[in-house]
């Protein structure tokens, strides 16, 4: 039978252990093998950022990632973020300022917006709407409502900023 | 082919141990690797080395005058360098220009110069810099390595002469000497995400409005990351007037051999080279205050 890899890592905070070929995707392993569905298959080539999660500390274009290089690592994704009855900040933010279109990119362009605002934790209130621009630069929506997008992320650096 | 076997060195002997029979695909980043063999225009091979846990193979440093970069550096670990963003910035310009956030904190430097893209973003600032990349082989019971000058690197589109047993270790460059200048520009209709139409890499040392020691690097025009050494040559010791900028854009434009693609013509990209390398030169001459300044726009 075709090889298959035992690998372990941490995924939103609980320890798992799975079984993929060699050359899986950890895109789809989150979404065939574990039901993660936040995730999005779009442009299958790094291009759109609809498959973005964080893993050891970086965001990453998961289509382009394999699954088995998941092993030992600290993966999280958007529905390890916040809940339904929960939301994260930055969730809650895109709420609220009417930046969810059509939804497909969202996971993607969240967790991207989320890491953007961490990376700068000690001097947010420099994040200028450029720079979140281009912090969001990997992320396409093709609604194309971006302005929202950045108005929601700024929201929250102002926010944060001041907290 | 189906892969049979999956293997993780964590160390550089072990991966040229595992790379001595050939026939093995190597992964790092997989940025380049998975849209190739998702997109069928490349296969696995029956082995599959995953070198992503090879520590030794990470970090920047300086040592003796030289500068050494793992090749499992990735470019946001190039951009985050406050060493080389003080030493070397027009690589840190470069991997500023390099693809998105994402893909920056997966891409390593050893494979954007493995995949050997005409393309090729950081081929750009590296051969400005006289960079050497380090090969690792098994060979007689222990790791050999030899070191090629980059730009005897690229052979062909996607060809390097790197052997299917050898492994890309490290990049190497000396310091810049004092008074060094460098300038990066990249073309394309949005910042992000985009294959470089043409890229311009010019770097020397400027005194007096005089530059020796010219480079001149340029992406995309040609079937490998070009050195325009006609065109250094005739810069070499000239005063930036703009008679010796306009003759440097002539001399680029004979020297670069595009192609027609989906990006750009053939023509344009020469005429794009032209205009690039009068904009990089009058932007080195901006950096020490020279007169004569041409407007840049």
């Amino acid at each position: 039978m075709s090889l298959k890899i035992e690998i372990k890592f941490m995924l939103n905070g609980r320890p798992v252990q799975v079984k993929v070929p060699p050359s899986m995707t950890t895109l789809s392993m989150l979404r065939e093998k574990f039901d993660l569905t936040g995730a999005k298959l779009a442009c299958g080539e790094g291009e759109c950022g609809a498959c973005t999660v964080k893993i050891d500390d970086r965001t990453i274009n998961t289509c382009l990632m394999l699954a088995v290089d998941c092993d030992g690592r600290d993966i999280e994704t958007i529905e390890g973020l916040g809940t339904v009855a929960g939301l994260e900040i930055m969730q809650q933010a895109f709420v609220d300022h009417g930046a969810v279109q059509c939804g497909y990119c969202m996971p993607g362009m969240i967790m991207q917006a989320r890491y953007l605002v961490d990376q700068h934790s000690a001097d947010k209130h420099k994040l200028t709407r450029a720079d979140i621009a281009r912090g969001l630069e990997g992320n396409i929506c093709r609604c194309s409502g971006y302005t929202k997008v950045v108005d929601a992320v700024a929201a929250v650096v102002l926010e944060e900023a001041s907290a | 082919m189906l892969i049979e076997n999956y293997k993780v060195p964590s160390t550089i002997v072990e991966a040229a141990q595992l790379l001595r029979h050939g026939a093995a695909t190597i992964v790092a980043g997989g940025t380049d690797l998975t849209p190739q063999t998702e997109a069928g225009v490349r296969e696995f091979r029956a082995t599959l080395v995953n070198i992503q846990r090879i520590e030794e193979m990470r970090g920047i440093s300086v040592a003796d005058g030289r500068y050494r970069i793992g090749g499992l550096t990735t470019v946001t670990e190039i951009l985050e360098s406050e060493l080389l963003a003080a030493d070397v910035p027009v690589l840190v310009e470069a991997a500023d220009h390099f693809a998105s956030p994402q893909i920056r904190n997966a891409s390593t430097l050893a494979g954007n110069l493995c995949n050997a893209s005409p393309a090729g973003d950081m081929c750009i600032p590296l051969l400005l810099l006289d960079a050497r990349v380090e090969l690792a082989r098994w060979a007689d019971g222990s790791v050999a390595t030899r070191s090629v000058a980059l730009d005897a690197f690229f052979t062909a589109p996607g060809k390097t002469v790197m052997q299917d047993d050898e492994l890309l270790t490290a990049i190497e460059f000396a310091q810049p000497a004092d008074g060094f200048t460098a300038t990066f520009i990249k073309s394309g209709p949005r910042p992000a995400l985009e294959i470089a139409t043409v890229s311009m890499g010019v770097a020397g040392v400027l005194r007096e409005g005089v530059l020796h020691n010219v480079r001149v690097a340029i992406g995309a025009v040609a079937p490998t990351p070009l050195r325009a050494t006609a065109t250094e040559a005739g810069l070499e010791g000239r005063l930036l007037d703009e008679k010796v900028i306009a003759r440097a854009a002539e001399s680029v434009r004979q020297e670069v051999s595009p192609i027609d693609d989906a990006r750009a013509s053939a023509w344009y990209r020469k005429h794009l080279s032209g205009v690039y390398i009068s904009r990089a030169l009058v932007r080195l001459q901006g950096v020490q205050g020279v007169s004569g300044h041409v407007a840049e726009n």
